[in-house]
């Protein structure tokens, strides 16, 4: 099946639904398991250093970049500020959360250090990010910077679960094809001896 | 393959909607040797693109959020997700309909080939004897026409058909059927059975629709578990893939689709001659002559079609003169809770996928409990395991570990498949304040009025809820983990699922033998007219805690063999 270019198996899962409608088709799960990972081919979803942000300014964008990269190391890659840059060009509410959010942070930064966000120094970025990202640092005046840190840490943990590296990091295993579905007994070993129910053979 | 074929001047039966019911007609009928024209709402379907099945999030630059965000501000394109199959939505532009003051009332309508069986949960249970006979039972609801002895070959039929896993389990609250094989439990469905015997709940295989192994033609299941986005090789039952894609084969089949019945129209003996519809494309008002029409449209679209189908010999709609029309309408009780299991963190990764939904269900268990405090049961549906990441997937997670960076990362990568949820399916009684009626002042953009509805949950609902949210956190707890979810309100109405959210409507034109206070026979025949009938969940005259979708087809199968019957016969 190597050779099978990816309209060709297109081709022959069309005519196998065509046999299953007229009753008699049956995809094999070798088959089956070629189209997963054919349709599983990655694009690129980094834009690359090239990108040209459709809706951030490149400032912005390079600092979202590292907010990424400080919520979930390897989001950059992922490309987790291409999404949300994506999505706000396409929805000007969200544009309007992180606009508003770039334009504190660095305000903030500026007052506080002297330098935005992305020139500080990497203590002075997790300084004001401790006080974002737990309930006890929290006061009145970094109430804005939690709303724009919520949306931000809310989409970047999307975009880095959703992206093929996320799900390595995860270790899911599945949108295969299998013949017989099993469950491994190390598996299920591991929960019972954690599981209240340890001791009942 | 899938064109729209040219309608022929002569029509036999026209079937009214492709879902569960009228795909069942449709099969049915054609196999026995019927010419059929079936109409739809909505386009034809072509599995190969329509389903997005097998994709990965991030095949696409929005990764399932919606090319604009949708998902992030409450408005899903897609209402259960943009990788599902295309389903329907709660809100149909153009279409709409009203709800009366003081009721909250939700309607998920379909207008595809297939209608809801493209994504349905495939949940596939038969309902017991006293579901038949409630009257007899408690002394509450209207009792069915017909037994369960009388339906249990028509079971039989609908399971080898569709194809469904089970066991034998000797359960008077979930008879036993035609089943293939089981599916293997997943771990965390494992520590639910562990849970559940300690607890006397009994949790035992699920009957769902997905094939084990290969039959009538379909290739058995290869547990990608994405069975809710349409499964490109028919193996999970869907009414267009498994019904009408082979009665097309036939030449017996004739689809006029993107059609929306406007009326039925009736000859001067009283029986329905037509169908009135409308071209929706071209916005045109066509008719159709013919023998006897079955109705399919989903319970409420259904009885709508009816009640707006009124002439001198049928003033308060056609069928409609026991005023049932509309009356009785239920949806099942819905409640879930969550939980974290801690002995599930970190656990060897394996693949988990399987068929989708749960391995393992738990049917209702306290059938023959003294001095309960509602009359009626419910079943519980399980789900957990290591599924695809998704958008949202580790909102919950995200939200109770604070803090970034590897921490984060250690915590998701710990969380991913400790979760496990329970949600109760429970049985509505009817009650008189739950109901749809015409507007008299709203029309749909094709000028056709609309429901009103009127819903009120009883008594019985309410503390079932709460019966439910104590089992499902007993259940958590006794496997050694927390709740997630909210705590249940004290006002327990609160935490009932909306009317009609839980998209089981039922009972719109009920089975009787009393022309006086049912609209349809024990065939789903109607009373008043006998080339009239109704196959999906409007007939029944009840809402068991047992889905609608097998018996919509066993009793769909049944009536569609007795109006074959009865053509003929020369009766019809």
């Amino acid at each position: 099946m190597e050779d099978t270019s990816r309209r060709e198996l297109f081709r022959i899962i069309g005519s196998s639904i065509v046999l299953t409608a007229a009753g008699s088709g049956v995809l094999s799960p070798a088959l089956a398991q070629h189209v997963h990972a054919e349709i599983a081919a990655v694009k690129s979803l980094s834009g690359g250093p090239n990108y040209v942000p459709k809706k951030f300014t490149p400032h912005n964008f390079l600092t979202l970049k590292k907010l990424g990269d400080i919520i979930i190391p390897g989001a950059s890659d992922a490309g987790a500020a291409e999404f949300i840059d994506f999505l706000s060009s396409h929805n000007d509410e969200l544009a309007a959360i992180f606009n508003g959010g770039f334009g504190w942070l660095d305000n903030y930064m500026q007052k506080t250090y002297g330098a935005d966000f992305l020139n500080a120094a990497a203590a002075q970025q997790t300084e004001l990010l401790d006080k974002l990202a737990y309930a006890k640092n929290r006061t009145p005046e970094t109430a804005p910077g939690v709303h724009f840190w919520t949306w931000t840490r809310n989409m970047v943990v999307d975009a880095y679960y959703t992206s093929p590296a996320g799900v390595k990091d995860l270790g899911y295993m599945g949108n295969g094809a299998m013949k017989v579905f099993n469950v491994p007994q190390e598996a299920v070993d591991y929960a019972i001896k954690r599981s209240p129910f340890a001791n009942e053979g | 393959m899938f064109q729209v074929q040219r309608t022929p001047e002569v029509h036999d039966v026209v079937v009214i909607g492709s879902g569960a019911g009228g795909g069942t007609a449709v099969k049915v009928l054609t196999d026995l040797g019927h010419k059929v024209t079936l109409l739809e709402a909505g386009p034809m379907l072509d599995p190969s693109k329509d389903f997005k099945e097998h994709m990965w999030p991030w095949e696409v630059d929005h990764r399932g959020v919606g090319p604009n965000a949708e998902n992030y501000f409450g408005k899903d394109i897609y209402p259960f997700g943009y990788f599902l199959a295309p389903n329907g939505f709660w809100d149909l532009p153009g279409e709409p309909f009203t709800v009366a003051e003081g009721s909250s009332f939700r309607w998920f309508r379909s207008r595809i080939l297939g209608g809801r069986t493209n994504h349905f949960g495939r949940i596939s249970l038969r309902f017991s004897d006293y579901d038949f006979k409630p009257q007899q039972f408690d002394g509450l609801g209207t009792d069915w026409p017909v037994t369960y002895e009388e339906m249990s070959p028509w079971y039989d039929k609908a399971e080898e058909f569709i194809g469904v896993t089970g066991t034998h389990e000797g359960l008077r609250t979930a008879p036993d059927g035609k089943f293939l094989p089981p599916i293997a439990p997943r771990v965390h469905e494992q520590l639910i059975q562990r849970a559940g015997k300690k607890l006397n709940i009994p949790v035992i295989p699920s009957r769902m629709a997905m094939l084990t192994k290969s039959i009538n033609g379909r290739a058995a299941c290869h547990y990608c578990g994405q069975c809710g986005r349409g499964c490109r090789t028919a193996s999970a039952f869907s009414s267009s893939q498994a019904m009408i894609f082979p009665a097309m084969k036939t030449g017996r089949l004739n689809i006029i689709s993107g059609v929306m019945a406007r009326e039925l129209l009736v000859d001067s003996s009283g029986k329905v001659s037509g169908v009135s519809y409308v071209d929706k494309a071209t916005r045109t008002e066509k008719t159709i002559k013919c023998k006897a029409v079955v109705v399919a449209a989903s319970a409420c679209e259904s009885a709508r079609l009816l009640l707006n189908s009124k002439s001198s010999q049928f003033p308060n709609g056609l069928a409609n003169g026991s005023g049932q029309v509309g009356r009785n309408l239920t949806d099942t009780v819905g409640h879930a809770v969550s939980g974290v299991i801690p002995a599930l963190e970190g656990m060897p990764r394996h693949n988990s996928d399987g068929i989708s939904g749960m391995h393992v269900y738990v049917p209702w268990w306290e059938l023959d409990k003294k001095n309960k405090d509602f009359p009626r049961g419910y079943h519980i549906e399980i789900g957990g395991g290591f599924g695809m990441p998704q958008i949202g997937t580790f909102r919950n997670v995200a939200a109770r570990a604070e803090g970034y960076g590897t921490k984060l990362k250690d915590d998701i990568r710990r969380y991913y498949g400790s979760q496990v949820n329970f949600s109760g399916r429970g049985e509505m009684i009817p009650n008189e304040h739950s109901f749809c009626e015409i507007d008299p002042a709203q029309v749909d953009q094709w000028g056709i009025p609309v429901l009103r509805f009127h819903w009120q949950w009883s008594e019985n609902e309410i503390q079932m809820v709460k019966h439910m949210h104590k089992t499902f956190k007993d259940l958590i707890e006794t496997m050694g983990g927390h709740v997630t979810s909210p705590d249940l309100p004290p006002d327990a109405v609160k935490a009932v699922s909306v009317g009609g959210e839980i998209i089981h409507e039922a009972g719109t034109c009920r089975m009787g033998d009393d022309p006086k206070s049912s609209v349809l026979n024990k065939w789903s025949q109607a009373h008043e007219v006998p080339n009239l009938l109704v196959v999906d969940a409007a007939p029944f005259n009840g809402n068991p805690d047992k889905n609608v979708t097998l018996t919509i087809v066993a009793n769909a199968w049944r009536a569609a063999a007795h109006l074959a019957d009865e053509i003929t016969k020369g009766n019809v």
